[in-house]
């Protein structure tokens, strides 16, 4: 009997592809069924999301899953939480499970905040008197004192998220799965959520928890695991794993300096997709690293599948430190443009001026959409390398790691007004 | 608490007591459908009354007046107003629990609970309409000088069964309704023929003694033929017919349970 509370022994999960894109027909299944018998194999293509999948949690322990999309964190998630089968495989669970896999899903837009406080308390689980205990708690934790009584159509976002995360946060199974919900609003209240599930943790709660966020992964869990492909590739110590998610993004970076277009870790609908990705300096020659303040152009090739002109063509940049912590966005949207027509094959160029980052590597991710449906996407589409440049003409540099973000401005002395 | 979760399943006691632990949840579903439904509606409640009423109205100009439809020696109105007001329930119980699957698809990916209860309570939720529909009936009972009979209790466990055939016929349209979205078009389609064949707006007892079995094979003929009874009085009640329909009922609910639990385990992947 040791203090194992999570233990899964070669978990696997198969979805067929293509069986839950439309709905299937009474007259497709009888079809199928004719037609069985005479076709030899039926092809269908098989994706297995999770693959021999095992490991073991210890009571008390904060586990950190991280991987890349598609890896298989959610799957796992959903397994864990009894929302799908296994298609083959075992867990034992030895406590109660809570899961925050997407917080506010069960709020009802007609109620009030007070009813939905209930009504979503009880399908995470909890019982209305240990609702009715926490109550309080729950609302001043959302900060919403004065809008318990309001429909929640009527809230803006920030609050129905805030209000959703507050009850989900005051429920206390032994097992806690936490999906990239510390996404939700603002920094001030992601902090105080971070410090809410320390606290489970010091309790000796067992927690799951599946992100993006590379700094709150270090900071909070103890041990993590890496999933690539569907398998674990690495559990061990938290920072050889984000070295090792790292090295793996770095490495699909490094096959995107071949040319975007072989990647095949991208989602969307592939109407229009990336071919290539180049930097180029403000007179248009090709750069491999940008100097800090100086004009850099970054240059997206793209095709249409079909070979014919795209329609209304949107891309949308984010540039985050290597670590994981977004820095800046950046696109047509935000640049005030749209472009309704563009050929067949193209590029889009971002112009930014006086590049405002210290030296460092940053990643890139770029997202396309085509006629309002995403197109492409790709994580880390390229590592960009800045470089000291003389941002303020001063010959003062701010170093690697200094501080985030360098600012344009003068300094100048006056006399009493 | 030791939950094991692998890909095989098989029924088991426990279950049913899983179904009991999450009750709380069953009666907020419930409450969360009652309080939504006249949200934003001017006549709010008043609904649950309009409707059987109006349709009773139009009925006994058509039915009662003009092709004469024979009402068992009651006034027709009251007649087909003691048929409408468990069928009207047992409709709208029917197509909410058909939809409820669909439509609270996005708790069903997200959470886990024993999805049996969503539409059992799309079922349940629907009582409170027929209790102050039922109330019209009391006042054209008082207005068409009808006293009370002593069967009136057995109303308590007929509506019971009318229950169970809804969650019946739910249990088995909502998890088909998940695959097969076809069923999304049949079911008004289905309400309909189910409202001729039985003996809503007509007396059972156009039906040859002969044949009477075989209407009450219809669950609800049997339950609409003693709902009228135990109401209206004037007529002994058919306990074979009632018998018979509880029967199909009890077939109709357990097979339905047992369908709904063997898709279960797929319905996040599909739906």
């Amino acid at each position: 009997m040791s203090d194992t509370i999570i233990k899964v022994d070669g978990l696997s999960k198969k979805y067929r592809l293509g069986a839950t894109h439309g709905y299937k027909t009474f007259r497709e299944s009888l079809v199928n069924a004719v037609k069985a018998p005479f076709s030899k194999s039926r092809e269908r293509e098989e994706v297995w999301a999770l693959k021999d999948v095992s490991f073991e949690v210890k009571r008390g322990e904060v586990l950190g899953i991280i991987g890349r999309n598609g890896a298989g964190k959610s799957t796992l998630l959903k397994i864990l939480s009894r929302i799908t089968e296994p298609t083959s495989g075992r867990v034992e669970l030895r406590g109660r499970v809570g899961s925050l896999l997407e917080v506010g899903t069960g709020f009802h837009p007609e109620l009030t905040g007070k009813e939905n406080v209930y009504l979503y308390g009880t399908i995470l689980g909890m019982r209305s008197s240990e609702i009715s205990r926490k109550y309080d708690e729950i609302v001043a934790f959302a900060e919403l004192e004065r809008f318990m009584e309001t429909p929640v159509k009527r809230y803006s976002s920030g609050m129905y998220m805030r209000l959703a995360f507050s009850v989900a946060a005051h429920l206390e199974p032994e097992i806690l799965l936490v999906d990239e919900v510390l996404a939700v609003g603002d920094a001030i209240f992601q902090r105080k959520c971070i410090k809410k599930m320390q606290e489970a943790a010091s309790c000796g709660r067992t927690i799951l928890f599946v992100s993006h966020n590379i700094p709150a992964i270090t900071s909070f869990c103890g041990r993590a695991i890496l999933f690539e492909g569907g398998s674990v590739s690495y559990a061990g110590g938290v920072e050889e794993a984000v070295d090792k998610y790292l090295g793996a993004a770095n490495a699909a970076a490094d096959r995107g300096r071949i040319g975007l277009k072989e990647r095949q870790d991208r989602s969307g609908s592939g109407a229009v997709r990336l071919t290539d990705f180049y930097m180029l300096d403000g007179a248009g020659n090709r750069i491999g690293e940008i100097r800090s303040g100086s004009t850099v152009q970054l240059a997206f090739e793209y095709g249409s599948a079909d070979g014919r002109p795209a329609r209304n063509v949107e891309l949308q940049i984010v540039v985050s430190r290597y670590s994981g912590d977004r820095v800046f966005q950046f696109g047509t949207r935000f640049a005030g443009r749209s472009f309704a027509e563009a050929p067949a094959r193209g590029r889009i160029v971002c112009r930014l001026k006086r590049f405002p980052l210290p030296p460092e590597r940053y990643r890139l991710d770029a997202y396309l959409v085509s006629e309002a449906v995403p197109a492409d996407y790709l994580q880390n589409a390229a590592f960009i390398d800045v470089v000291d440049g003389d941002f303020y003409g001063s010959g003062y540099q701010v170093f690697e790691k200094e501080t985030p973000f360098l600012v344009d401005g003068d300094v100048s002395l006056e006399g009493a007004p | 608490m030791r939950i094991v979760i692998t890909s095989k399943h098989k029924f088991t006691l426990s279950e049913l007591a899983s179904l009991w632990h999450y009750r709380e949840l069953g009666s907020f579903l419930v409450k969360r459908d009652i309080k939504v439904r006249y949200k934003q509606t001017a006549l709010g409640g008043l609904w649950a009354i309009i409707q059987p009423f109006f349709t009773m109205v139009v009925f006994s100009l058509f039915f009662g007046k003009m092709a004469k439809v024979p009402s068992d020696g009651v006034p027709y109105p009251v007649f087909v107003y003691a048929g409408l007001l468990p069928w009207t329930y047992f409709s709208g119980a029917l197509t909410a629990a058909s939809e409820s699957m669909v439509g609270n698809a996005n708790l069903i990916t997200k959470v886990y609970f024993p999805r049996a209860i969503v539409p059992a309570a799309a079922v349940l939720s629907g009582l409170l309409d027929f209790l102050v529909a039922s109330t019209v009936l009391a006042g054209m009972m008082l207005y068409f000088h009808i006293g009370l009979n002593p069967l009136l209790p057995l109303v308590i466990p007929l509506t019971g069964l009318t229950v169970l055939c809804a969650a019946g016929a739910g249990f088995w349209l909502s998890a088909l309704n998940v695959e097969y979205r076809d069923i999304r078009y049949t079911i008004p389609f289905v309400i309909q023929l189910w409202l001729f064949s039985s003996p809503v707006i007509y007396p059972s007892s156009i039906v040859p003694a002969r044949y009477q079995w075989a209407l009450a094979l219809n669950p609800m003929a049997g339950v609409l033929k003693a709902f009228r009874a135990a109401v209206l009085g004037g007529q002994a009640l058919d306990w074979r017919a009632l018998g018979i329909s509880s029967g199909v009922i009890l077939l109709l609910f357990v097979s339905g349970f047992l369908y709904f639990r063997r898709m279960e385990r797929t319905f996040a992947d599909v739906i």
